[in-house]
């Protein structure tokens, strides 16, 4: 697959990122605050990539991820008065304790099951979030309190409401989890998961185990998503229900079905794509649902690739 | 009132919702078992019954048994009418690729429910019953119409069961259920099955739907819950086993009326959802299913 060029991939991801510093710079208010928000959402699609590209595993339950890293962080923060790293890393605990959890017992189903078992276990999450509304907020929300989210490095303070130090805080996360991310693909092990998604069977006659395969593949997504949601919570302040609905484990699957599944740089595209339209049609019509829902049908029916697959396939073998 | 009829009127409350359900998850079996595939959107097709059955109700005036008749035979055909197209610009396309038609059916459900949204609104509305007779019970009364319910329900199960034991539509739906292939060799039409099978599902839902409606109101996001119950329904029962989907609406529906009766819906939700979870995880071809193929 890229086997022949790591030198061009690793510049265009290099070049991508560079961009995106580049464009704090220029962007006026409004896109500069939306691009911050698409890079922490993009990451989350990059986690769900790395399960449904890669490993070929289809999960309806990602909120619950995204979830357990957003209210890992923000309750850490709001019930127990922790600082924004411990919180951050409470936040990525919670989901590698989920994923593993969810992992061990969906993994047991394949195919249309493990849709459901996955879309069942994170309504459950969702139910719980609601039940438990005296601590979590229910379907109101809470709001991370601004003195709270300050990051402290010795005498300097980072006020991660600050519109600039917020843009640079989602770019790091990005950048980090997009070298993981190129790491893990370009790895042995990326090459293992993409044996599993094409032929499992095969893959353990050749000696491997797929099943803890599959389990670190759900727990890495997992640990991803729940970076992005613990980020989410401490960069934009707010720690809502909606999050962990059905809606937002759709969504994640639309971004990478749009952007390119199994592409390192799909995820981003298709989110950045999709807030794009949703922008542009926001002047006609309320109605972005439908397009979610237009936009689903008419990529499994004509782009099943994605844009960077297309790509990929027509002109650019080397893309990772 | 004692704990007697106090259980007794959960356990009524709960039949309405076995017999509804059970139309709804019916419609779902029939299209997992036939198509193998799993239609998010079944739920959004319960909701336009629900919602066309206000439109025709209101629309003609007079008795209200006469706009809820023409409501129980209008809406369904207009829903099936919708799905077959549905079907055959989608999912025929698709192949019938279970992932595939999966996130195809997401995005129906996001587009009937917007569009619901938008010309329906987001009022919940309700549609008056045909007629209000009351049974006295010792202890209470309750509503004839809801009995009537049941009664419906258990009648179009057992046509439906008749049709599908008992006809040549029947053998040749369970033919292709048993292996399309074959039956395409044998000269069946199987990709005209595929269309008639899923606009029946629908039809099914929004037959439940618009019996329903008079007790509980039409809103634009009513299809939710009976989609996550119907699954819950599909997989105890077995996936495409009629029997077992019977059995497991009446029972999940007397649990969910009795449980919600005594404790919060939202604890009965959350240990109902993970018990089927459960249940798929270590027992997938379900509870009364025998092993899949």
């Amino acid at each position: 697959m890229s086997e022949a060029s790591p030198a061009k991939a690793y510049a265009l991801h290099l070049g991508v990122i560079a961009l995106l510093l580049a464009l704090s710079f220029v962007l006026p208010g409004y896109y500069h605050g939306l691009l911050a928000r698409i890079m922490v959402l993009a990451v989350f699609a990059m986690g769900y990539n790395m399960l449904f590209g890669y490993a070929g595993l289809l999960s309806l339950g990602h909120a619950m991820f995204f979830g357990a890293g957003l209210y890992g962080a923000g309750l850490a923060i709001i019930q127990l008065g922790w600082s924004v790293p411990a919180a951050f890393a409470a936040g990525l605990g919670c989901g590698v304790v989920v994923s593993l959890i969810i992992g061990l017992l969906a993994l047991r189903t394949t195919g249309v099951a493990f849709m459901i078992v996955t879309m069942m276990f994170a309504q459950v999450f969702y139910l719980l979030i609601l039940y438990f509304a005296t601590w979590t907020g229910g379907d109101q929300g809470q709001v991370v309190p601004q003195p709270a989210r300050v990051l402290e490095f010795g005498a300097t303070s980072l006020d991660l409401t600050n519109p600039t130090v917020r843009y640079m805080s989602a770019l790091a996360l990005f950048t980090i989890v997009l070298l993981i991310t190129l790491a893990i693909v370009r790895s042995r092990y990326g090459r293992v998961l993409v044996a599993i998604r094409e032929n499992e069977e095969r893959t353990k006659m050749l000696g491997y185990d797929t099943f803890s395969n599959k389990l670190m593949a759900v727990v890495v997504s997992g640990a991803i998503c729940a970076a992005s949601g613990a980020a989410y919570a401490l960069l934009f302040g707010y720690v809502g229900s909606s999050f962990a609905s059905v809606q937002y484990s759709i969504l994640p699957l639309l971004w990478v079905l749009l952007g390119g599944a199994a592409t390192t740089l799909g995820p981003l595209l298709g989110t950045l794509f999709m807030y794009y339209v949703i922008d542009v049609t926001s002047g006609y019509t309320s109605a972005y649902l439908l397009i979610v829902g237009i936009a689903l049908i008419l990529l499994v029916l004509f782009f099943p690739k994605g844009i960077l697959g297309t790509i990929r396939q027509r002109w650019l073998g080397w893309l990772p | 009132m004692h704990f007697g009829p106090h259980l007794l009127l959960a356990a009524l409350e709960g039949l309405v919702t076995s017999a509804v359900l059970a139309l709804t998850a019916l419609g779902l079996s029939l299209v997992f078992g036939v198509m193998r595939v799993v239609n998010v959107a079944h739920g959004e097709f319960f909701m336009l019954g629900a919602v066309l059955a206000w439109a025709i109700s209101t629309a003609i005036s007079g008795h209200p048994a006469l706009g809820f008749l023409a409501a129980l035979v209008i809406a369904p055909l207009i829903v099936g009418a919708i799905a077959l197209i549905a079907e055959r610009l989608v999912l025929r396309r698709l192949n019938y690729n279970p992932e595939a038609t999966i996130v195809a059916t997401i995005g129906m459900l996001y587009i009937i429910q917007q569009l619901a949204l938008t010309f329906y609104g987001p009022e919940a509305r309700p549609v008056e019953p045909p007629f209000s007779y009351r049974i006295l019970l010792p202890w209470f009364g309750y509503s004839g119409y809801k009995l009537s319910v049941i009664a419906a329900s258990a009648l179009l199960l057992i046509t439906t069961w008749l049709v599908l034991t008992r006809t040549k539509i029947g053998l040749i739906m369970r033919a292709t259920q048993y292996d399309s292939e074959t039956a395409q060799a044998f000269g069946i039409p199987v990709d005209r099955v595929y269309g008639g099978v899923f606009a029946l599902g629908a039809m099914l839902a929004a037959i439940a739907a618009v019996l329903i409606v008079p007790i509980s109101q039409a809103h634009y996001l009513m299809g939710q819950d009976p989609l996550l119950l119907s699954f819950i329904v599909v997989i105890i029962g077995g996936l495409g086993s009629l029997r077992g989907t019977v059995v497991a609406a009446v029972l999940i529906g007397l649990s969910d009326g009795i449980i919600s009766m005594f404790f919060s819906p939202t604890l009965a939700k959350i240990i109902a959802t993970l018990l089927v979870a459960m249940v798929l995880v270590f027992r997938p071809q379900g509870l009364f299913g025998t092993a899949s193929r």
